[in-house]
């Protein structure tokens, strides 16, 4: 029985990201008998309480050192089994950084390093813990793939998909309690393609994380001034999708990428390369966090403050389109 | 009771000499890594310890390099690479052809130690504090398969315990009761800049291993039968083994000179060092 029902989308979604990590990962043992957990002093804000009661040896604790418990995650998958990591998403990139690119990158050890509270999701604990920078460091990484999901079905969807995933990998969660719903039923998920939320002929939006359900709002304000916008929701920005990618330049006049992170380096960055390489491509907004460090504050005040709700989006959006159009 | 040190006699007698080739090899690897010079001191100080860990204390098998009950090593500290090649070679897993491709564009054997498991390199190193936590998900690891048979070695320089993520390591190690994990610490007293003392002072080595939670032995480690004892009778806690030696140990000049960190041995050094050699093989 499909676990992708209504009440359980609910239910995820009430709970918020890192609460459904731990939801998600009460069924890993079943479909990886190697699943091993391990948490640097965030098994409860991982959700993971009911996973350590049912499963007691499958999760580590390694206490507040985050270098230790990506070493250490590192050190169980060579032996073979398959261990997801969790941290704060700034620890995870930044604290870690160095044990990540040996271990995950260099070695190519398939740790699965969640980064939990990623962008806004906890503002008000202020910059230490707003996380606007862990998708630029992990995608530079070689072999690392990097995920983020748009909503919490799309969490539970990508770890289920990471459990068999023989290499290294960044799952980067965030949004807000509750989360907003981008998926209310079962799809089909597939690291590495992306999937197209809306047509439109216009403009094209390639959104990821939390702020794809803003630009899906985004889309219907600006449908109700008369254009036409499609959204591509690209929860994996490494290995990115480039077929996609190459169908959005065929059919878009203008590309917006949008992104609750540092618009140096993140999703922006990674379709800019990309889009560079080809004539005649439709030019591109990139919408994101600009480069400084936002005061502490909740997490639709962040948005706000960023320019990262769906009226924003939409201003920005129209304001860019009467330059091409 | 009888010494370990009689027992070990026929041992350390081999031991010597496996130690003095691998000296030999580590002059000929360096010299042919010309003007780019290689990593002589750290290497030459743990000879000893991995002569002793290679000969008699580990159980690995070039034949089936990824036999599950073999012990693993972990050279934390991987610019300490020529010592290990050369231990390599002694055992059977690379070539003494493989030993002079060192450093070259095309070799497996980089100047610091890249994962290659069936050359009997477990994990890649070189950049350091990074061994341990290896060490401790490894030892971790065996513990979770069943596998009371296999330990785990890392080995460490003094001037790379003052990374942090040693010590997070090493508090996990004891807080997990790790004791299939053995760290040894290579203690030659210096670093890139100079004096360990003078750079970043961590005199009370063993004590403050033991305070971790560690049982601590020290030992001189250029003494085959000091350090054939110091691996007996590991016991129900993680050991840290602290080996005093010297760095650049067996050459006079480089012996504690901290320009032999890293340098360049000329034809002549070499030839010298030859020469000694084929009046005391």
């Amino acid at each position: 029985m499909s676990i992708f029902t209504r009440a359980n989308i609910r239910t995820w979604s009430m709970l918020g990201s890192a609460g459904t990590f731990g939801q998600a990962a009460m069924g890993l043992p079943a479909i990886n008998p190697e699943t091993l957990i391990v948490t640097a002093d965030l098994r409860n804000f991982s959700g993971l309480d009911r996973f350590a009661a049912a499963h007691p040896d499958r999760l580590i604790n390694v206490g507040i050192a985050e270098q230790n418990m990506v070493g250490l995650a590192a050190g169980l998958c060579n032996e073979g089994f398959n261990v997801f990591a969790t941290t704060y998403a700034t620890f995870a990139a930044a604290r870690s950084a160095d044990p990540v690119r040996v271990n995950m990158g260099y070695m190519g050890l398939g740790v699965k390093l969640v980064g939990l509270g990623a962008g806004f999701s906890v503002g008000v604990l202020g910059p230490t813990h707003i996380s606007l920078e862990d998708i630029a460091f992990m995608r530079a990484i070689p072999n690392m793939a990097v995920i983020s999901p748009a909503d919490c079905t799309e969490t539970v969807k990508a770890v289920q998909a990471l459990v068999n995933y023989p290499g290294p990998a960044y799952l980067r969660l965030g949004g807000n309690v509750p989360h907003p719903v981008v998926f209310a039923e079962d799809y089909e998920f597939c690291i590495g393609k992306a999937i197209r939320l809306r047509g439109g002929e216009d403009i094209t939006i390639v959104a990821t994380g939390p702020v794809v359900y803003e630009s899906l709002q985004a889309a219907k304000l600006l449908e109700a001034l008369g254009l036409r916008v499609g959204v591509v929701n690209m929860h994996t920005i490494k290995p990115l999708d480039t077929e996609m990618l190459r169908e959005v330049y065929a059919s878009a006049r203008l590309v917006v990428t949008v992104e609750e992170h540092s618009i140096l380096g993140g999703l922006g960055g990674a379709v800019a390369e990309h889009k560079c390489q080809f004539a005649a491509t439709p030019p591109q907004l990139i919408i994101g966090v600009r480069d400084y460090f936002p005061h502490a504050g909740d997490y639709r005040h962040l948005l706000s403050e960023t320019g990262l709700t769906a009226p924003q989006i939409a201003t920005q959006i129209q304001s860019r389109w009467s330059t091409v159009a | 009771m009888m010494t370990h040190t009689s027992t070990h006699i026929a041992t350390v007698q081999a031991l010597e000499s496996m130690a003095r080739e691998m000296r030999h090899d580590i002059y000929r690897m360096g010299l042919q890594t010309g003007l780019n010079g290689a990593h002589f001191g750290g290497g030459l100080s743990l000879v000893e310890i991995m002569a002793v860990l290679y000969q008699s204390v580990m159980r690995v098998n070039p034949a089936q390099p990824r036999w599950p009950e073999r012990d693993r090593f972990i050279l934390s500290k991987g610019h300490g690479a020529m010592a290990y090649y050369a231990a390599l070679k002694q055992v059977g897993f690379v070539t003494d052809e493989d030993l002079m491709t060192f450093k070259g564009n095309h070799t497996f054997l980089y100047g610091h130690p890249s994962m290659n498991p069936d050359k009997g390199i477990e994990f890649s190193s070189g950049s350091l504090g990074l061994g341990l936590a290896l060490g401790v998900g490894t030892a971790m690891g065996l513990r979770k398969r069943g596998n009371h048979a296999s330990r785990v070695f890392v080995l460490m320089g003094d001037g790379e315990c003052g990374e942090g993520s040693v010590w997070e390591s090493a508090a996990s190690a004891a807080h997990f009761g790790l004791s299939n994990l053995v760290a040894i610490i290579d203690k030659n007293g210096l670093q890139y800049d100079g004096p360990t003392k003078d750079v970043l002072n961590m005199d009370g080595m063993a004590e403050k291993w033991e305070s971790f939670g560690w049982q601590a032995r020290t030992v001189d480690g250029h003494n085959l039968a000091e350090l054939l004892d110091a691996f007996d009778n590991l016991g129900g806690k993680p050991t840290v083994i602290v080996a005093n030696t010297v760095k650049g140990k067996g050459v006079s000049y480089m012996e504690n000179n901290p320009a032999w960190h890293h340098n360049r041995l000329t034809q002549a050094q070499f030839d010298e060092l030859t020469a000694a050699k084929a009046v005391n093989p």
